[in-house]
């Protein structure tokens, strides 16, 4: 059995980078993109609403797995060569922005209709009426499922490691291959999954319980 | 050859205006003509159709039929009509509808900034004056959720003048008030008739009608039933339907 030295760690640092990273790509570009299926989905018109919709079903109807894999041999196929994360990144941000929009359409939906009246009888555009009356309020709903969707979104990154990329697990994948410790490595791997997810966690709860005092 | 008599030209008017709900017949043929200054009180039970006719005016609600006009402008499916009436007509409801993530000054400063591009410095002078108005200024700080119903509903009326509309809406202003609240509401929307502004009210409050109306009108089933000046409403009701109500509504005073 070979030994967990510094340099065992180092590499899961490495690997904890990209997954640091990843989350952070398919957080923000789902989190942008996401933003438009939640508009589409509670727009007016009844196409985008029913495109949004599909979208959704889509996204969150199949395993991220199998996202990543079309996505990453998909975009290969039409020829086009990309680098592994490239490809990652995409498949997260499509994945992520489903979830965040769905998330976020409730959100947008919670907010009474009268807030909505009251901006239109002042006049306030569409633009205006989204991002100074209901989006602000529609996220900060939405913000307790939002941190436990970003949770499975970072454990969800470890699944980039079937596509030959290192993140975290894929790092602890190798360094218990090359020292024979799979309990050792895993459980150090474990242990920084969980030092991520847990504050985050408990943040979500927090603001939740927060915002139902506020209600009351 | 326009005369005199052109200050009599009406600020807002409808003409043989319907609107259903699906199958539901909400208005019926209202014809309704409105002078500027005018102080219009609408009532009748509810479902008559008062509230629906006011949101036809700043076209919360869409129309089947008739027409629409305020300050010349005909109400049309287009964006333009719309913004243009939207921004002459202010509009008060009944549950307030304050922005609650914004203090009371931000809530009477966005609308003038974003429709009208003011500054935000000439929005918080227009918006302090208007706060004074309503006496509420020294609230300006704080969140709709930290003042009482009264004031929120004061705090609405100001927001609403800050755009400085030519007419205002009242949607049932003080239905949704503790009683001790609807005096300060009440008193508010007296001083502004006294001022001179066009208003037209949804109330089920008699002594505002009686006090402030220039004409009461009464609706039910989505028709108009009867419009008199409030003397003679209230003391001479001509329909069965009103008396009905007026019966109703009185011996609850």
């Amino acid at each position: 059995m070979g030994v967990i030295g510094q340099n065992e760690l180092l590499f899961l640092l490495q690997g904890l980078k990209w997954t640091l990273l990843l989350s952070a790509i398919g957080f923000i570009g789902g989190g942008l993109f996401g933003l438009i299926i939640a508009l589409a989905r509670t727009s007016a018109h009844s196409a985008l609403r029913k495109s949004a919709a599909g979208y959704i079903s889509v996204f969150q109807g199949t395993p991220l797995l199998m996202q990543l894999f079309v996505v990453y041999y998909g975009i290969a196929l039409l020829g086009v060569s990309i680098e592994a994360w490239v490809a990652v990144a995409i498949a997260f941000t499509l994945h992520a922005s489903a979830f965040l929009g769905e998330i976020w359409r409730g959100g947008i939906q919670a907010i009474p209709k009268g807030q909505s009246e009251a901006a239109n009888a002042l006049g306030l555009h569409y633009v205006s009426r989204m991002k100074d009356v209901v989006l602000p309020q529609a996220l900060k709903v939405s913000l307790p499922a939002t941190v436990g969707f970003l949770v499975q979104l970072i454990k969800g990154t470890s699944l980039a490691a079937i596509v030959g990329f290192i993140e975290l697990a894929r790092a602890g994948q190798i360094v218990s291959n090359q020292t024979y410790r799979p309990l050792l490595v895993f459980g150090i791997v474990g242990a920084i999954y969980f030092v991520i997810c847990w504050p985050l966690s408990l943040y979500g709860a927090q603001l939740e319980k927060r915002m139902a005092k506020a209600a009351r | 050859m326009p005369h005199a008599a052109d200050t009599q030209s009406p600020l807002l008017s409808m003409e043989a205006v319907d609107k259903w709900y699906g199958a539901f017949h909400a208005l019926k043929n209202i014809n309704l003509t409105v002078r500027k200054g005018e102080k219009i009180v609408l009532c009748g039970p509810s479902g008559s159709g008062k509230s629906t006719l006011i949101r036809c005016i700043n076209a919360l609600e869409k129309i089947e039929k008739g027409t629409i006009m305020v300050e010349g402008t005909k109400l049309d499916d287009s964006g333009k009509s719309i913004d243009a009436v939207r921004r002459e007509v202010g509009m008060v409801f009944q549950s307030f509808n304050l922005f609650p993530h914004m203090t009371i000054l931000e809530n009477c400063t966005l609308a003038p900034m974003r429709v009208r591009g003011t500054s935000k410095a000439d929005a918080e002078k227009i918006a302090r004056k208007y706060l004074e108005r309503v006496r509420i200024l020294d609230q300006a700080d704080k969140f709709p959720a930290q003042l009482s119903g009264g004031q929120q509903q004061r705090v609405a009326i100001a927001r609403a003048l800050c755009m400085e509309p030519k007419a205002m809406l009242f949607d049932e202003p003080t239905s949704a008030l503790d009683p001790e609240m609807v005096k300060e509401v009440l008193d508010t929307m007296i001083g502004l008739a006294r001022d001179g502004m066009t208003m037209i009210c949804v109330t089920h409050e008699m002594g505002f009608a009686r006090q402030v109306a220039d004409r009461v009108i009464f609706m039910a089933s989505g028709e108009i039933i009867e419009e008199a000046p409030p003397e003679t409403f209230f003391r001479n009701p001509s329909h069965p339907r009103t008396q009905a109500f007026l019966g109703e509504i009185l011996a609850h005073h």
